[in-house]
């Protein structure tokens, strides 16, 4: 007889399966008035070398250091001078520019796919600008802001958005999964979480040398069910590893919402709990909370004080993708309603009650900003943009899978280059 | 093969032989790491790092936390830094937890970054049954590497190409999986498990140069001419069809892969030529073995030389049995099955 057949032999209560169902629907009106919004300055800042024993509250709190009034405070306060907030202000603003430009390309047809960080600029941008240039950063693939905040060249990430002429990735790798090595930019996978061991190794190289680089890896919350994220929390945990651990806690997964990855009964900071590693959940939508917490773990991991996992408890203002219909699944104003606004519009708060800013300036700067980003997609777009003629020699779709083309390659190569021929003729040329 | 310095010949088993190489490559490259579960302070399960961390040092020979999707994620990581990590899968039967790591990152690094970041590892890893592992400890997944694009697959069959290879491997900046098969370890096996294990000694290729040398990848040896016909082997059934064949009295030509990818297709082509007939065997499973892309590559570049059709000595395709090993082991009947009706005609 089949298990699913069988009836309950004895008078015990049935068993029930639970499956997590987020709070709204489309339709529903969202109200986030029970998450827990801790004083800005209620969480005390350890000491770099504490024990994570010592500091399991802060999996649990809310490191900020912005209040909704603008005011930082606090013992997290980074104390950043006005110069280097406008700059991070600055770099926030144009990863916004350039994700709208770059979504609206894709809705023009000049691209296959984009991805957004609207709302979650801070988480990279932020940490970034807390790290040593030559940090090692792995990204998942909603982290433009890092190379954003380490100047890496617009046309660039455009190249390789419209896998054109100009894209070094020869056209290989779905958009935004750029590479940048000079910055410090791994190269985005695609598969998720594959690249939180990766950094975990590349941060034991860096101790096992001698070295003083330390490395950084995102992942969003979904993909901490990932067993490579626990695979990697493992290796860090044994090897006191100098690497920081962020998870970008954006709510949503796709569809999924965050209970999907077990987010129903503890925080995400959480899981640094039973590695035994230091853990901290911030605001990420915060700039100054996601730069204090940064730096805080930087220092740890290069005092040789272990890794950190931080947890950017933040809001997927947009779809997953392009390809994503966030309407189909939570409320159209989700967004709005979520309690802690918008990391851009706190930060320009934040320099104007300084009197470092106002409204003037952020309109003209935004104006700047939007006329950069469409300079450079027009001199990007020169250089083709996809499904618009083909921009890459054929054989170099067989180049770099090994460092020496072997037999079969070539082989398959010549096939390919003569399929080309049958079809364009003896005279193409990539276009 | 080609030699830096000339050294002493020693005699070697398989496992010194491997432990050798792995000396040579800590000792020659810094960058250098060598890692894996129980590698370290014990040396290995099957002793092949034996006192390389004494030597060494622990943080070039480590032990690794029970985790081959760390193990692998780690490597490409150290890979990117710029070590040349040489991780240890204890057993190939565990490497499927990695798998995601080796298919989708180190071998598509180098592709998808354009050479902005590559993979110099080597995944050393015992397979291939004979020694009553059961179905855990006994698989031979070769045909599962050779079909990921971009790595490389290498299996040697005696002590000296064991050695050279796996520097070769080390020396390479492309990630390789290194097969080893265990159960010619500690000698070559003839294919009659009851019969007393030859150890290595008594085997000419148990001279092993103690210093640095290198087997190109890519490179099959004939280890038997003959005119009869041609048989495509590697690992343990190198020396357990060279058994029959001499039993039997049959003029076969036996080609040891060596590196199944790269393959060396001049020397299976110039091989079948001549003699007109192809066995292939492995002990893997039979279905979308790697003998199927064997038998459809002679097909497609020798079928006008062709006198019988190319036959197939393999595992079945059933877990492979505890009890029953030498049932499901490819032995003296069915290769001489195989010879009889490849032969006949």
């Amino acid at each position: 007889m089949p298990e699913t057949d069988r009836r309950p032999a004895s008078n015990l209560p049935p068993l029930s399966l639970h499956i997590p169902e987020p709070r709204y629907r489309p339709g529903d009106t969202p109200d986030f008035g029970d998450i827990a919004v801790p004083a800005v300055d209620a969480t005390p800042r350890p000491s770099e070398a504490t024990k994570p024993d010592a500091m399991r509250d802060l999996c649990y709190g809310l490191v900020r250091v912005l209040d909704f009034d603008g005011q930082a405070k606090g013992q997290w306060d980074p104390k950043l001078s006005p110069e280097r907030l406008r700059t991070m202000l600055r770099y926030m603003m144009l990863v916004r520019a350039f994700d709208d430009r770059m979504f609206r390309a894709q809705r023009q047809g000049k691209t296959s796919f984009y991805m957004k960080c609207t709302g979650e600029e801070a988480t990279s941008v932020a940490s970034t600008m807390a790290l040593d240039r030559a940090d090692m950063c792995f990204p998942s693939y909603r982290q433009q802001g890092i190379l954003i905040a380490r100047d890496y060249p617009l046309i660039q990430m455009m190249n390789q958005i419209y896998s054109n002429r100009g894209d070094h990735l020869l056209g290989r790798q779905l958009p935004i999964m750029y590479s940048a090595p000079a910055h410090g930019f791994f190269s985005v996978s695609g598969n998720l979480a594959t690249q939180y061991p990766q950094a975990v190794g590349w941060a034991m190289a860096s101790a096992s040398k001698g070295d003083s680089r330390i490395a950084t890896v995102w992942c969003g919350e979904g993909s901490s069910a990932e067993g490579d994220f626990h695979s990697a929390l493992t290796f860090a945990t044994v090897y006191n590893a100098p690497v920081i651990f962020n998870v970008v806690n954006n709510q949503w997964a796709i569809s999924s919402f965050s209970g999907f990855a077990g987010g129903e009964r503890t925080t995400f900071a959480a899981r640094a709990v039973g590695y035994g590693i230091a853990g901290l959940r911030i605001d990420g939508n915060d700039p100054l909370a996601v730069y204090a917490a940064t730096q805080w773990a930087a220092d740890r991991a290069r005092t040789n004080n272990g890794p950190t996992l931080i947890e950017h408890f933040t809001y997927r203002s947009e779809g997953h993708s392009t390809s994503d219909d966030p309407s189909a699944y939570r409320p159209a104003d989700e967004a709005s309603a979520w309690p802690f606004g918008d990391p851009i519009a706190r930060l320009r708060q934040h320099l104007e009650t300084l009197g470092e800013w106002d409204g003037a300036r952020h309109e003209a700067q935004r104006a700047e900003l939007e006329d950069l980003v469409k300079t450079t997609q027009k001199q990007s777009e020169k250089l083709g943009i996809l499904g618009h003629g083909m921009h890459q020699p054929f054989e170099t779709m067989f180049q770099d899978v090994f460092e020496d083309m072997p037999w079969h390659l070539k082989e398959q190569c010549t096939q390919m280059l003569a399929e080309q021929e049958a079809k364009f003729g003896p005279d193409w040329k990539p276009e | 093969m080609s030699t830096d310095t000339q050294t002493a010949t020693k005699t070697m088993n398989m496992i010194e032989a491997i432990n050798s190489a792995m000396d040579v490559m800590l000792e020659r490259d810094s960058n250098v790491v060598v890692m894996g579960e129980d590698v370290g302070y014990f040396g290995g399960v099957f002793r092949a790092t034996a006192g390389l961390q004494k030597k060494h040092g622990k943080t070039r020979v480590f032990d690794t936390p029970i985790n081959e999707c760390g193990i692998i994620g780690v490597a490409v990581g150290m890979g990117a830094y710029g070590l040349r990590p040489v991780p240890e899968i204890q057993f190939a039967d565990y490497i499927y937890p990695g798998l995601d790591q080796l298919v989708s990152e180190a071998a598509r690094l180098r592709y998808r970054s354009a050479n902005d970041y590559i993979c110099p590892m080597t995944v050393r890893t015992p397979f291939g049954g004979g020694i009553f592992g059961g179905q855990t400890h006994s698989q031979s997944p070769e045909s599962i590497m050779t079909h990921i694009c971009g790595v490389k697959t290498v299996i040697p069959s005696n002590p000296y190409d064991a050695k050279g290879l796996l520097i070769a491997a080390i020396e390479d900046n492309d990630p390789v999986v290194f097969l080893e098969p265990k159960r010619i370890y500690n000698g070559p096996f003839s294919g009659y498990y009851d019969r007393p294990v030859e150890p290595w000694s008594k085997h000419p290729a148990s001279a092993v140069p103690e210093g640095h040398y290198r087997i190109e990848l890519g490179k099959a040896a004939t280890v038997r001419e003959g005119e009869a016909l041609t048989v495509l082997a590697y690992g343990t059934m190198v020396h357990v069809v060279k058994t029959i064949v001499e039993e039997l009295k049959v003029d076969a030509e036996i080609i040891d892969l060596r590196t199944l990818l790269p393959l060396d297709i001049d020397a299976i082509e110039a091989s079948v030529k001549k003699t007109g007939r192809c066995l292939v065997i492995h002990e893997a499973t039979r279905t979308s073995g790697f003998g199927a892309e064997l038998a459809a590559l002679v097909q497609e570049r020798c079928f006008y030389h062709l006198e019988a059709p190319v036959e197939r000595v393999t595992g079945f395709d059933t877990p492979y049995p505890h009890s029953l090993e030498w049932a499901y082991f490819p032995g003296p009947v069915r290769i001489a099955t195989a010879l009889t009706k490849i032969l006949k005609d």
